[in-house]
């Protein structure tokens, strides 16, 4: 039966194909599908709430920079991790992730708790001059981003495209979502009571320090202080059954 | 059907596959009859290649 | 495209070919939505300018292609003679593998040189930053070298095993061209930050959808031919480039798929978040390496070694059967790339148990390789280009052992996000991927060219060492690095505190990253020998003396000894 099936299989080259194409499909299918309907995968948090406008816009230049060729995102279960850099992740931090940016070489430190850690000035100054601040630091100085005026005219249009696949973003955040940029660069903005009522626990301030524009700075300091502050690990029981995976 | 379940079969069913694959491509491999087409086979490359209507080798052509 | 006009017209092989109309219901859209993105609205930051820019370059591209066709067959309805193969595709495909393998090393070498040296070679603009240059490399390499040489070569080869000239009249052209496009448009992306932000799948969703124009009719063109054959047999490495080119089709849909921020918008969302998206995204990464980087090359292997040392393949029925245990087990290990993540556990040990598996099939490609030379082992002595092939299944065989280690959970722990792995792949990559590519570039120049042999053997004996000690260099280096790094994170003090800040873990690879950027300028160094030696080969210089070309018969070797190998008559 064998020898005729392979004797088939060599003389024609379509079902050669459909050969091939059916025995590399088995192990995508069995470790890709699953993922998608089992209520395992992602752990119920609190906290978890889609990107502030500002903050998507400063991921999408983390993304464009290319930071995630040197920068993980992903803290791992190890002991000297969970000391350097805090809780480790849970898939449920990365759900709003398009793309994913859990990075796959540590040139640089791991991002994903960097949230609250340094003054934004830091930030400022180290992404302007990474030495200046750490001098035997190797990264590349990202100077042009403070010059750089964010265009965030069609900031809802991101935001729609997420909600189509399926991030929780209301139709308001979508209406507002061009003036949520400036409202969270702003303490004293007009709507700063119904930001906070959509985006729970955003920081409002000038990130970087210049009121007069919305630089690219602003957006990119925004996304790098919220990474890590969502889900409140006080209440978050990671050995309980449910969690385990 | 529970998750579990769909997942144990299919991890089952992927097994069985590649043990059914596996054993198949041995047994092709091994096949006394098939001697002879490898043998032919596997000095394809090294036959003069200039031209398609050209070959030293001969033409075994069972169409 | 081959030259027809010298053929007699009695010849019966002589067909018109009207193949290249049909092009035009793709190119003719592609340029209509590329005018529109080019002069629309634009959208922002991440779509506007570059956006603009990139349809630009898209448009010309495709305007030229138009008014190439409709010239071309509006003056006459070319002619193709079915009696010669087509080779003019396979010489552009070796011109360019070896341009695209110069741009990609040089980058390589530059951002090399910039974590070595980053007070000296970061600059202020935002076009030459490590972040935008490090895809461009890897881009580089893996498609515009890697995947120039794999079609280059799979149009020579399928050829020659089937004994039929390539279907599809001009789509072989189409298939060329559409993927120079592709990779001009990739890498002038990167520089302008347009980028999808998942490694080695980093073209926006524009690029993505015109790779798989080009890719399908890539696969139409191969399968065709195929499907012509003269030769009842499919020979293994056809089916090696067919599991290559259909499984890189899949690998590329279903991980790239996209939703536009708008139809002229260069920035896209992907339909996959978070942990779903890292599984996809691993299960094309690793299959990238599983099916571009081994399954093409191992097709390369299996016809120019045994080509090279003139003796069939040491074991068909090995072959076959690794081939099938490669294809099943390659496509589970990608979870190893996510050990100790969010990923669920049970995902990660399955990924790890089948990368484990994988070193067998694995190995049996390298025996298969190593032992095709059984009785020929003198001619490693005499003939560098076999030297070349041979040592890059060496090396072949030393990365994919290097690879299941590494998958180990425990291992990972260690080696994961340290430049172990970046180390690791350029074993495979320089040694594996180089070293089969150089050796077959070296074999096809005077073939295709019809020259006795190449311009300068010595020259390739200088290439093979330059290139070997670079690798060395590299990779010992990159273990240092990686090991120390990996050590230096999870270093505690007496007291049970973190011996080092992460910037402490940073310092000491300086001195690592040196040699790295020496072994890898050596590397470079040693193409640029190959890209002159095989420039001079092209204008018959030195020993690359002419061979008769009559139209029609073979050249007749030479009577010179020591015959070399590739021109030794079949037995």
């Amino acid at each position: 039966m064998f020898y005729k099936i392979h004797k088939y299989l060599e003389k024609k080259s379509f079902p050669l194909l459909l050969g091939i194409i059916g025995v590399v499909s088995v192990g995508g299918l069995v470790e890709i599908a699953p993922l998608f309907y089992i209520d395992s995968t992602i752990e119920e948090v609190e906290g978890m709430r889609p990107y502030t406008p500002l903050e998507l816009a400063g991921r999408n230049i983390y993304i464009r920079e290319g930071c995630y060729v040197c920068h993980s995102q992903m803290v791992r279960p190890l002991r000297d991790e969970v000391e350097r850099y805090g809780h480790y992740s849970l898939a449920a931090e990365s759900m709003y992730d398009r793309p994913f940016q859990w990075g796959s070489k540590r040139t640089g430190p791991d991002l994903a708790r960097v949230g609250g850690k340094y003054s934004d000035e830091w930030h400022k100054t180290h992404l302007i001059d990474p030495r200046s601040v750490v001098p035997e630091s190797i990264m590349p100085p990202y100077k042009f981003l403070a010059e750089a005026e964010l265009e965030y005219d069609d900031i809802a249009r991101h935001l729609a495209v997420n909600a189509t696949l399926g991030v929780p973003y209301t139709d308001e955040m979508i209406a507002s979502a061009k003036s949520d940029v400036t409202t969270q660069l702003d303490e004293f903005a007009d709507d700063y009571d119904g930001f906070v009522a959509r985006y729970p626990n955003a920081v409002i301030r000038d990130f970087d320090g210049d009121a007069d524009k919305v630089t690219e700075m602003d957006a990119l300091i925004a996304y790098l202080q919220m990474l890590g502050t969502l889900v409140d690990f006080n209440e978050f029981e990671a050995d309980l059954d449910e969690n385990l995976r | 059907m529970s998750y579990d379940q769909i997942a144990h079969i299919i991890k089952v069913g992927g097994t069985v596959a590649f043990t059914a694959v596996f054993i198949g491509a041995i047994f092709y491999a091994l096949w006394p009859k098939n001697k002879a087409r490898f043998d032919r086979a596997a000095h394809l490359p090294l036959e003069t290649d200039d031209n398609p209507e050209l070959s030293d080798g001969e033409t075994h052509n069972e169409r | 495209m081959s030259t027809l006009e010298t053929t007699a017209p009695t010849n019966p092989h002589l067909k018109t070919d009207g193949s290249m109309w049909p092009m035009l219901f793709i190119l003719i859209p592609v340029a209509i939505w590329a005018m529109f993105a080019a002069t629309g609205p634009g959208y922002g930051t991440f779509g506007g300018v570059q956006m603009k820019a990139q349809a630009g370059i898209m448009l010309a591209a495709l305007i030229g292609g138009i008014i190439y066709i409709v010239g071309r067959m509006g003056s006459e309805t070319p002619v193709i003679d079915h009696s010669r193969y087509a080779d003019t595709i396979v010489k552009y495909g070796v011109v360019a593998t070896t341009f695209w393998g110069i741009a990609g090393m040089t980058v390589g070498v530059v951002i090399a040189a910039q974590l070595a040296w980053p007070e000296i070679f970061y600059f202020e603009g935002a076009w030459t930053n490590f972040g935008r240059l490090r895809p461009l490399h890897t881009s580089a390499v893996i498609f515009a070298f890697g995947g120039n040489a794999l079609i280059a070569t799979s149009f020579y080869v399928v050829q020659r095993t089937s004994r039929v000239r390539l279907a599809g009249g001009y789509w072989p052209w189409f298939v060329f061209w559409g993927y120079q496009l592709f990779i001009v448009l990739a890498a002038t992306g990167y520089l302008m930050g347009v980028t999808g932000g998942k490694e080695y799948a980093e073209p926006e969703w524009y690029v993505d959808l015109w790779l798989t124009i080009v890719w399908v009719a890539y696969l139409l063109v191969f399968l065709m031919t195929l499907a012509r054959r003269k030769e009842p047999h499919i020979y293994v490495a056809n089916w090696f480039y067919l599991a290559f080119i259909v499984t890189v089709a899949i690998l590329h849909v279903v991980n790239n798929l996209a939703l536009p921020v708008a139809i002229t918008s260069a920035k896209s969302y992907g339909v996959y978040a978070g942990v779903q998206d890292a599984m996809t995204q691993w299960w094309y990464g690793h299959n990238a390496v599983g099916f571009f980087l081994t399954a093409g090359f191992l097709a390369i292997m299996y016809y120019f070694i045994p080509k090279r040392a003139n003796r069939p393949v040491w074991s068909y029925k090995l072959s076959i059967v690794h081939f099938w245990a490669v294809i099943f087990i390659y496509i589970w290990a990608g979870p190893h790339h996510l050990h100790y993540t969010a990923l669920p556990q049970w995902t990660q040990t399955l990924g790890m148990v089948f990368s484990l598996m994988l070193w067998m099939p694995s190995w049996g490609g390298m025996i298969n390789g190593l032992m095709t030379l059984q009785g020929a082992w003198d001619k490693l002595r005499t003939d560098p280009v076999l030297r070349m092939l041979v040592v890059s299944v060496a090396f072949y065989g030393m990365a994919t052992f290097e690879g299941p280690l590494l998958s180990v959970r425990y291992v990972n722990a260690l080696s994961h996000y340290t430049d172990w792995g970046i180390g690791h792949v350029h074993s495979g990559a320089l040694g594996w991927n180089g070293f089969v590519t150089f050796g077959a570039l070296y074999c096809l120049v005077p073939w295709l060219w019809k020259k006795r042999e190449l311009y300068s053997t010595r020259l390739v004996e200088w290439h093979f060492w330059l290139a070997t000690l670079g690798i060395v260099f590299y990779i010992t280096a990159m273990w240092g690095a990686g090991i120390s790094q990996g050590l230096n994170w999870r270093a505690y003090t007496e007291l049970g505190f973190l011996e080092y800040s992460f910037i402490e873990t940073v310092s000491p690879l300086h001195v690592f990253y040196v040699i790295r950027t020496i072994g890898g300028l050596m590397f470079l160094l040693g193409t640029f020998i190959m890209a002159y030696n095989i420039r001079m080969t092209i204008l018959g210089r030195g020993n690359a003396v002419s061979l008769r070309d009559d139209g029609s018969l073979k050249p007749v070797p030479p009577a010179v000894s020591p015959v070399p190998p590739t021109l030794a008559p079949a037995e």
